[in-house]
């Protein structure tokens, strides 16, 4: 099976062991991420306004680009995945947006929303399945306490993502128990980790980083695992090195004995 | 200069959304991850909108201490969305000539080598125009 993937700016960049471990473990699942030529980046953040459409027309590319190929559009980056899956519902269901979208972009075929956006853990849950996974698992990571973290990007809002229940998910420690792992469940899981405020206001990210990090380790976690480049950054900038926080496809990766060989690379 | 009536108007209508629903409830308020930091909180926001207190949320610290988290649009029984509401007060701001809250200038004192693309593609869109 064959997807069109939309790797990111910071998947190419600060991200790039988040972006290796997904393909190189992609391959051994059994399905293909072909790069999408000339993707641009989606933004980081959902644009709010009603009447932004400038700014939604790089994921209308990406999202044209994968229906063109006749192929559905995976991304690992929980922003690019949050960014992408609303442009597409807009695409889908906003006319406006829809109708001076595609003036904007004179299409041979206007965009209306047909691809389908996964996110790679949807991928391994729905495509693959984690009974499969956990078939092709030959190192497992047993006897591991982990914490997924999800944040907010991938869960709300949660009608619209429809990734899982937005208040109690579950898809991250299925993964966890499929790579052979035991998941550690913790009230701060889903709570922000200050995202984008860091920047002017690294205080506020901090508070937030150490309740979510205080909550999983009194649960009795030994590490985190994330998909978001940007929680990554403010939960290892934040913990003073206590609790460490892996990249869920490096973890991956470990289980289907393929590490070293990305390491190598 | 926009009477507070247009402005008010403008908010809505960037946001999408009708304040009239609000029941009040507060739950948004104490979902949000930032109340502590807010001097106009969630709840209220929508308040001033009906009430057309537009200078007082542009003045606001709440609009820069916002985290598009969408908890409170989540969790919005009446599907009112203070966030969006918060966006769209942010968007009258930043796209005054001159409003941007963070210029390319300040980028090199805020960032280390760790940094992520991410963080600075998220803060330029949140934060200027």
């Amino acid at each position: 099976m064959k997807y069109s993937y939309f790797p990111g700016c910071t998947l190419k960049n600060k991200a790039v062991d988040l972006d290796h471990y997904a393909r190189v473990s992609a391959e051994a699942l059994g399905f293909e991420l072909e790069e999408i030529s000339e993707w641009q980046c989606c933004g980081g953040v959902y644009p709010l306004g009603t009447d932004e459409i400038a700014t939604k027309l790089a994921s209308v590319r990406a999202l044209n680009d994968a229906k063109e190929h006749g192929q559905d559009l995976v991304t690992v980056c929980s922003a690019c995945h949050h960014v992408i899956k609303r442009v597409n519902d807009d695409m889908k269901n906003v006319d406006d947006i829809r109708t001076r979208a595609n003036n904007y972009m004179k299409l041979d075929e206007p965009y209306a929303g047909e691809t389908t956006v996964l996110h790679y853990l949807e991928v391994l849950r729905d495509r693959v399945g984690f009974d499969e996974l956990k078939k092709k698992v030959v190192k497992p990571l047993t006897g591991k306490k982990i914490g997924a973290y999800y944040g907010c990007l991938l869960l709300r809002p949660g009608k619209l993502m429809a990734f899982d229940d937005p208040e109690n998910p579950t898809i991250m420690e299925d993964f966890i128990r499929a790579i052979g792992a035991e998941p550690v469940i913790y009230p701060y899981r889903n709570e922000c980790c200050g995202g984008y405020i860091s920047l002017k206001e690294e205080d506020m990210s901090k508070n937030m980083c150490r309740k979510i990090e205080e909550s999983a380790a009194g649960f009795g976690a030994d590490m985190l695992i994330t998909a978001c480049p940007l929680c990554m950054y403010n939960l290892n900038k934040n913990n003073g090195g206590n609790l460490p926080v892996y990249y869920f496809t490096e973890l991956l990766a470990e289980a289907l004995g393929l590490k070293e060989e990305v390491d190598e690379q | 200069m926009k009477t507070e009536h247009s402005r008010a108007e403008m908010i809505k209508e960037i946001s999408g959304v009708n304040p009239l629903k609000c029941m009040k409830c507060g739950k948004c308020s104490a979902s949000c991850p930032s109340y502590n930091e807010m001097d106009i909180k969630p709840h209220q926001f929508v308040s001033y909108v009906i009430n057309e207190d537009i200078e007082s949320l542009v003045k606001s610290k709440s609009l820069w201490k916002c985290l598009s988290c969408f908890a409170c649009v989540e969790r919005c029984p009446r599907d009112v969305k203070p966030g969006k509401l918060i966006d769209a007060a942010r968007q009258i701001v930043v796209r005054e000539r001159g409003k941007n809250y963070l210029l390319a200038d300040d980028i090199p004192e805020l960032i280390d080598p760790d940094t992520p693309q991410q963080l600075l593609v998220s803060a330029l869109r949140r934060y200027r125009r």
